[in-house]
């Protein structure tokens, strides 16, 4: 439980995995998420400690492969329900801010 | 009447069946417990009065023409992560905040199929991350054994609404220790069921490899009977695994004769307060009384757990949280675009802690840091999978404390995400190896908050942790202590 690994800290471009996440943030956020997110970083580096060489990536525990269930129509929730919390709706669509100039 | 809110779930059946109380006297008397206590405590963000009684009316009905499920009646709490048609769902989040669920989670219905009454929903850090409940955008929730100090989290709510006898049971989800480690705070018990064991539809998720739904109860029986009546496979739900649902009641017996449990090295380190450490051995100790052999195990990769699940969590929790985008339903802000729209709505709905961690994620997945982050930590998660796989040869169950502390103190741990982080080094190797584990209380610190004693399973094998917590349990008193914040009109 040592923070003995945050010299090995990562320089993070804050401001550009925030826009990769579609996320604004004040400058303060950013000024605080700075030290914070490279300290934590700097923790998570002694993962290159260990040798995986040969060792299977863990996807989740218990793999299930092809969950099949049968090709048929099923009833699926309705659209008043579907559009029930959608935050601007017209003529039973979610309405975004025009896309297309 | 005016103890009736502190009784079990399989003492309020009994009491319903016996025909010594209705189902609607018994809800009308928990909601009044609740309208008083949680002034102080705030376990719950909303209680449906109205609509809990009409299901317990309609329970009282059942029972009348003959009906003998075993929750019938039973008033249940839920965490805000867990969509109940017609209820609000926020997640303890500002985004999806009027947000109203278009239907029953499969961990709610299966409760409302054994007639359970939904009373209402708690608190809980938002979107589940977070140790501390300190992180939802409503309120914060106390630790009924000491309102100075957080009822630990991401299910805080939950577990402080049973502690204080507001609730009779709740669910809670566990991600990486979010039922645990609260029903170790808050004296409680506390069951993450293996992965697949329960439907997760109707979940908001926020790390889908690791979330897991599962009661958090007053004693073993109850958490045995909620797991009963949530578990099995659901076709809503393709990670749910169809294996045959034991009768987990059948496996609660007084003794542990025939039972090895091992005892993790890694798990009693530097960094463990000395009470805990004093605490949990003693209950080792019990348990040998009882009839258990006890056995070193080893878990060698312990030390990289929780580098290796907030690589892991924050990376499918960022893509989990993209679909909240101010579309289809919950916040919006306005933009120029809609690229602008997202970040100005995600700016505006999301909390600090959620922002770090869509960061955090984002970028251990991002170009260039992939393979060095998030493929890594899979590899490393094997490495601690097999580690289990390998003690489970030896043993039935492991034996660990649940954190390497007892509650703390509301605001004490905020400034330092890393410091909240570790607190979970003992919880997130169960939800990485996709085992089972329970939080069954084990003593008081001298501060007189609760400590608590888990018990690790092999994957499917409930009944091996809800055997031995039981017998431990009731060989002590420590499950009947109630807290001074409990009403006691």
């Amino acid at each position: 439980m040592s923070q003995s690994y945050s010299q090995n800290a990562e320089k993070i471009d804050v401001r550009y995995v925030a826009h990769l996440a579609r996320l604004h943030l004040s400058d303060e956020e950013t000024k605080q998420f700075q030290p914070q997110l490279e300290h934590i970083l700097g923790y998570v580096h002694q993962l290159s400690e260990l040798n995986v060489d040969g060792v299977e990536p863990t996807a989740q525990a218990f793999p299930l492969n092809n969950v099949l269930r049968r090709d048929e129509v099923r009833p699926s929730m309705d659209r008043d329900k579907a559009l029930a919390n959608a935050p601007v709706e017209r003529q039973g669509q979610f309405v975004v801010p025009k896309i297309i100039e | 009447m005016s103890t009736l809110h502190k009784l079990t779930v399989h003492e309020v059946s009994d009491l319903l069946a016996r025909g010594e109380c209705s189902s609607e006297e018994f809800v009308h008397h928990l909601i009044n417990m609740i309208t008083v206590t949680d002034l102080q405590v705030q376990a719950y963000l909303d209680v449906d009065s109205a609509r809990a009684m009409t299901d317990a009316q309609a329970a009282d009905k059942a029972r009348a023409a003959g009906d003998k499920r075993p929750l019938l009646g039973v008033p249940i709490a839920v965490k805000a992560v867990l969509n109940v048609a017609g209820w609000p769902c926020n997640c303890g989040s500002k985004i999806l905040q009027g947000y109203l669920s278009p239907y029953d989670a499969t961990a709610i219905a299966r409760l409302r199929q054994q007639g359970a009454v939904i009373v209402g929903q708690t608190n809980m850090d938002e979107f589940a991350m977070g140790s501390s409940t300190e992180n939802s955008a409503y309120q914060v929730t106390k630790n009924p054994w000491n309102i100075k100090c957080v009822p630990g989290g991401s299910s805080g709510g939950s577990a402080a609404a049973v502690a204080s006898h507001e609730a009779i049971a709740a669910l809670g989800t566990d991600t990486g220790g979010s039922i645990r480690q609260p029903a170790s705070f808050c004296g409680c018990v506390g069951l993450k069921p293996s992965y697949g064991r329960v439907s997760r539809y109707g979940l908001v998720a926020y790390a889908s490899s690791l979330d897991q739904i599962g009661p958090i109860t007053k004693d073993v029986r109850d958490a045995a009977l909620l797991l009963q009546a949530i578990a099995g496979v659901d076709p809503m739900d393709s990670s749910s695994v169809d294996k045959l649902v034991p009768d987990y009641l059948s496996a609660l017996t007084p003794d542990l004769k025939g039972m090895k449990l091992g005892l993790p090295k890694e798990y009693f380190i530097e960094g463990l307060d000395p009470e805990i450490d004093r605490a949990v051995k003693a209950a080792v100790d019990q348990c040998r009384q009882l009839g258990a052999e006890i056995v070193e195990v080893s878990l060698p990769h312990t030390q990289y757990a929780i580098a290796t699940y907030y690589v892991i969590a924050t990376a499918e929790a960022s893509a989990n949280l993209a679909r909240f985008d101010g579309v289809r339903y919950g916040a919006r802000v306005e933009g120029e675009d809609p690229i602008d729209m997202y970040g100005k709505t995600r700016a505006a709905g999301f909390g600090t802690e959620v922002k770090r961690r869509i960061i955090l994620g984002t970028y251990v997945l991002s170009s260039g840091y992939y393979d060095a982050y998030y493929l890594r930590a899979q590899k490393v998660r094997t490495l601690i999978r097999n580690d289990f796989v390998k003690a489970f040869e030896k043993v039935d169950a492991i034996l660990t404390p649940v954190a390497p502390t007892a509650a703390y103190r509301i605001g004490e741990k905020t400034a330092d995400p890393l410091q909240m982080y570790l607190g979970d080094i003992f919880t997130v190797t169960a939800n990485l190896a996709g085992i089972c584990g329970i939080s069954v209380p084990c003593g008081f610190t001298s501060s007189k908050l609760p400590v608590g004693l888990q018990v690790l399973g092999p994957a499917f094998k409930e009944e091996n942790i809800l055997r031995v917590a039981h017998a431990y349990e009731q060989a002590t008193e420590w499950h009947k202590m109630v807290p001074d914040t409990c009403c006691n009109v």
